[in-house]
């Protein structure tokens, strides 16, 4: 290992553990502590691993700064040359030199795409492989197949640990008081605290097959937490339902993770697979089906069309889980499995020479319908929720057409801004006595500005509204589906871009039913306390600042000022050579332009209601419309009535008849055959064999007695006679035996 | 020195105390008869003992174990005297062919 790698980076390991520890103190002594010091457990602990989360970042700073010196001679600053056996985690690193596509040409297209960076790194002659720093332990053996376990750090998961500590910790702070009184307060927090653990396990973990074991825990933790009040059968029911949905997708992940096991030689480890699906020995089928059964995963992991229709049911949960697990860190768990394996999914789906796939398609068609279902809930979670699937939706297109760097960061900002909006409803509804339809909120602005102003802060976020985080995030977005790798992904700039206009118009439509008109509910509405309101503005401060951490290269800033993210995110070792979009001001624009539409739209309907679309629901041609989206597009019709509907029946009476035919007959002759057998035994085996046994001897004992009783006549004299007859006789042999 | 007149007085006794178990059925005379076997017994063990006293004059061995013999004997007669004494107490009788209550 390399002993220059720093302490954070080594020991990467402590931080999910610290929460296990949590989750298990609070498990076993919650109950007998009050509830600020149930609290104070879960936040202490998400605190310390807060600290060395951002330990284990700016170690890994550092490690891009300093890169270790790779042991391999190369020439200066040329790109795609071998991994090789360079620093930490090199013995893990697939013996695959010189496989990577490498040449002059490649060369000069990259360094291109890269501009002033490549440009700058070229000056410095240095090499820019930072490999990631792996540890692992062997877990079993099977088969001469060693299975390991252990963490990797690089960059990508150094900002998913901050990321995720930041969130869990705002909403374990947030949760003293939401949850204040709650019948299962305890409870609650374990899960909070082993949801932390799990997924800063999935995030740091090094092989796949682990990957998959933090992927079912986070998992777990969210039907747990979703079905928190589970006297109500409509939570039992969502829960059900996010559980079951998701187990669809999680057999094309294992399926997958089979898949790429075998295509790979035999291994579970990230780096190799990465390796492999770079080396031009890699079998592109079985990379193109591996990509595509493990984005089944992704599909209802992060709630891609179609298998979305768990997340807004998801919001049966209580709201701080919603922020934590349902927006910010679970849900891109898919996510962050297309992009930790990115070579797979790249090589895999030819993104770089395609300008439409699988995997880009499915987030824009998302994109379109999670924007489209949000402008008809009435219910504010539920609204956030279908906004979630759309920026979910950006996050895979932007994977899909290779803007891998756009598609990280859009998780970061989103992540900030979404939970600082699930907050914020979680405040109104801590307000409004615990609805959260919009029907009986309105006007709240007044009572509630701290609310108001973190909520308009995260929604402009969310609209994309410059300077504000996600204005950078997604248009990194849109330039990378607009240029692509060698082709413009032009069907996704066109449904990226129509995203950016809907989701301005529902955000606006939110805010105007929840905080402008008249009151509509009940009592008197108030500002939620100082605990609740704090976590909001750090969010919202996130939500403001987060997107100046990828400044695009304008205006000719510093390098030291520009693409921060990207320079210390994006994997440099065993990575697919991608090129990055340039920043385009036209688009900038146009999509600064469709938002502000968007705005306009609402606005208009709303606050004027003397639009030309005034009374839209109700108009003719637009009925059948509105009908279809609130049915939501009839997904959920489908897969109840149709698709369980109609397998459950005949799989009910085919398993009938089995149990009857199959399993009765099996079950029927073994006993007959049982009895038959036993028959055997009793008649033949035990009763002449064994009893003869025992009977015999008996008779044996017997008769020998009858035959002794006769000498034993009580007679002392008879005794002593042959006593003495026996002794002359014993005598009589000794001294025959003697004289011979 | 001759130890066959002593062996051969030794063997009659035996014979005759074997005799006296075997044939009489007074119980004190059986016991009686035991004594004489018993005796045999100490009259060849002093005999051999002597024999052997002449070539190694420190062994006693035949002498001390027709003591102890001599000791047991006491003993024995004391312990049958007292059974006898018993049967006769219960059945006024010591013919010892009635006593057969150990017949199988």
């Amino acid at each position: 290992m390399d002993p220059t790698a720093g302490w954070f980076l080594e020991n990467a390991w402590i931080i999910p553990v610290i929460m296990a520890g949590s989750f298990l103190t609070i498990l076993f002594f919650g109950k007998r502590l009050p509830e600020r010091g149930t609290a104070a457990i879960g936040i202490t602990a998400v605190a310390a691993c807060l600290v060395l989360s951002l330990g284990v970042a700016t170690q890994w700073v550092q490690r891009v700064n300093d890169p270790p010196s790779v042991e391999h001679g190369f020439d200066s600053g040329e790109h795609g040359s071998p991994g090789g056996e360079g620093g930490g985690g090199a013995d893990e690193a697939p013996g695959s030199p010189a496989e990577q596509p490498a040449g002059p040409a490649a060369e000069g297209e990259h360094a291109a795409g890269l501009g002033l960076a490549a440009a700058t790194a070229a000056e410095e002659g240095e090499h820019h492989e930072v490999p990631p720093v792996v540890h692992q332990i062997t877990w079993f053996q099977n088969g001469g197949v060693e299975f390991k376990v252990g963490t990797l750090v690089d960059g990508l998961t150094a900002m998913m640990l901050v990321t995720v500590t930041i969130i869990s910790l705002l909403v374990h702070i947030y949760s003293r008081e939401y949850l204040h009184g709650d019948v299962r307060f305890t409870h609650y927090y374990a899960f909070l605290s082993l949801f932390t653990a799990a997924m800063l396990f999935y995030v740091m973990s090094s092989s796949i097959l682990q990957m998959v074991v933090g992927w079912e825990l986070v998992g777990v933790c969210s039907f747990v937490l979703i079905g928190h009040w589970w006297e109500e059968k409509k939570n039992t029911d969502a829960a059900l339902k996010a559980f079951l949905t998701n187990r669809v997708g999680d057999v094309g992940l294992l399926l997958g993770v089979v898949v790429t096991f075998f295509a790979a030689g035999g291994t579970f480890e990230i780096l190799e697979i990465n390796g492999y699906a770079l080396s031009p020995a890699a079998n592109q089928t079985l990379l193109l089906v591996g990509a595509l059964l493990l984005f089944g995963g992704v599909t209802s992991k992060s709630g891609q069309f179609p298998l979305h229709t768990w997340l807004p049911d998801a919001m049966a949960g209580p709201t701080p889980v919603s922020a934590l697990i349902h927006a910010a860190t679970m849900v891109v768990a898919g996510v962050y499995l297309i992009a930790r394996l990115y070579a797979v999914f790249f090589e895999g789906l030819n993104i770089g020479t395609n300008s439409i796939n699988y995997v880009a398609l499915i987030g824009g068609v998302t994109i379109l319908v999670g924007a489209s279902l949000a402008f008809v809930q009435h219910d504010i979670k539920k609204v956030l929720a279908y906004s979630t699937i759309s920026q979910l939706g950006y996050m895979v297109l932007a994977l899909g057409v290779g803007a891998w760097t756009a598609g990280v960061f859009h998780l970061f900002t989103h992540a900030f801004f979404k939970a600082g909006l699930f907050l914020g409803a979680g405040s109104v509804s801590h307000a409004a006595h615990h609805t959260f339809d919009m029907r009986e909120m309105g006007g709240l602005r007044k009572h509630m500005p701290s609310t108001f102003a973190t909520f308009v802060i995260c929604t402009a976020a969310l609209m994309g509204i410059f300077p504000l985080a996600g204005f950078w995030s997604k248009d990194e977005i849109l330039a990378g589906a607009s240029q692509g790798q060698q082709q413009a992904y032009t069907l996704m700039l066109v449904m990226g871009a129509v995203g950016a206009l809907l989701t301005a118009a529902y955000m606006t439509r939110a805010i105007y039913l929840t905080f402008f008109g008249e009151y509509r509910g009940h009592g008197t509405p108030h500002e939620s306390p100082r605990i609740m309101t704090i976590p909001l503005w750090v969010l919202s401060v996130g939500a403001i600042t987060f997107g100046f951490l990828n400044f695009p290269k304008i205006l000719s800033l510093s390098e030291g000022l520009t693409t921060r993210f990207e320079h210390f995110v994006e994997p440099t070792f065993l990575f697919p050579e991608i090129e990055h979009p340039t920043f385009n001001p036209v688009l900038a624009l146009v999509s600064s332009v469709l938002a502000i539409a968007g705005f306009a739209l609402a606005y208009q309907y709303y606050w004027l209601g003397k639009s030309p679309l005034a009374g839209l629901s109700h108009r003719a041609g637009f009925r059948q419309g509105y009908v279809l989206l609130e049915n939501k597009y009839y997904l959920d019709t489908l897969y109840s009535d149709i698709v369980v509907g109609s397998t459950k029946g005949p799989i009910a009476r085919a398993s009938y008849w089995f149990n009857q035919y199959v399993i009765d007959a099996v079950v029927n002759a073994a006993g007959r055959i049982s009895v038959a057998l036993a028959g055997v035994l009793y008649r033949d085996v035990d009763q002449r064999v064994v009893d003869g046994i025992v009977n015999g001897s008996g008779y044996v004992s017997e008769s020998s007695g009858q035959v002794l009783r006769r000498i034993q006549t009580g007679k002392v004299q008879q005794y002593a006679a042959l006593l003495f007859a026996a002794a002359a006789i014993l005598a009589g042999a000794f001294v025959l035996a003697v004289s011979l | 020195m001759l130890v066959n007149q002593f062996l051969f007085l030794g063997a009659v006794l035996f014979c005759i105390g074997v005799y006296g178990v075997l044939a009489r059925r007074n119980a004190v005379l059986v016991l009686l008869s035991i004594e004489l076997i018993l005796n045999s017994v100490n009259i060849n063990l002093v005999a051999f003992g002597a024999l052997w006293h002449a070539t190694d004059p420190a062994n006693l061995s035949g002498q001390v174990f027709a003591l102890f013999v001599i000791a047991i004997a006491a003993a024995e007669v004391g312990v049958g005297l007292a059974i006898v004494l018993m049967i006769y107490r219960n059945r006024r009788s010591i013919d010892i062919d009635e006593v057969d209550l150990m017949k199988g």
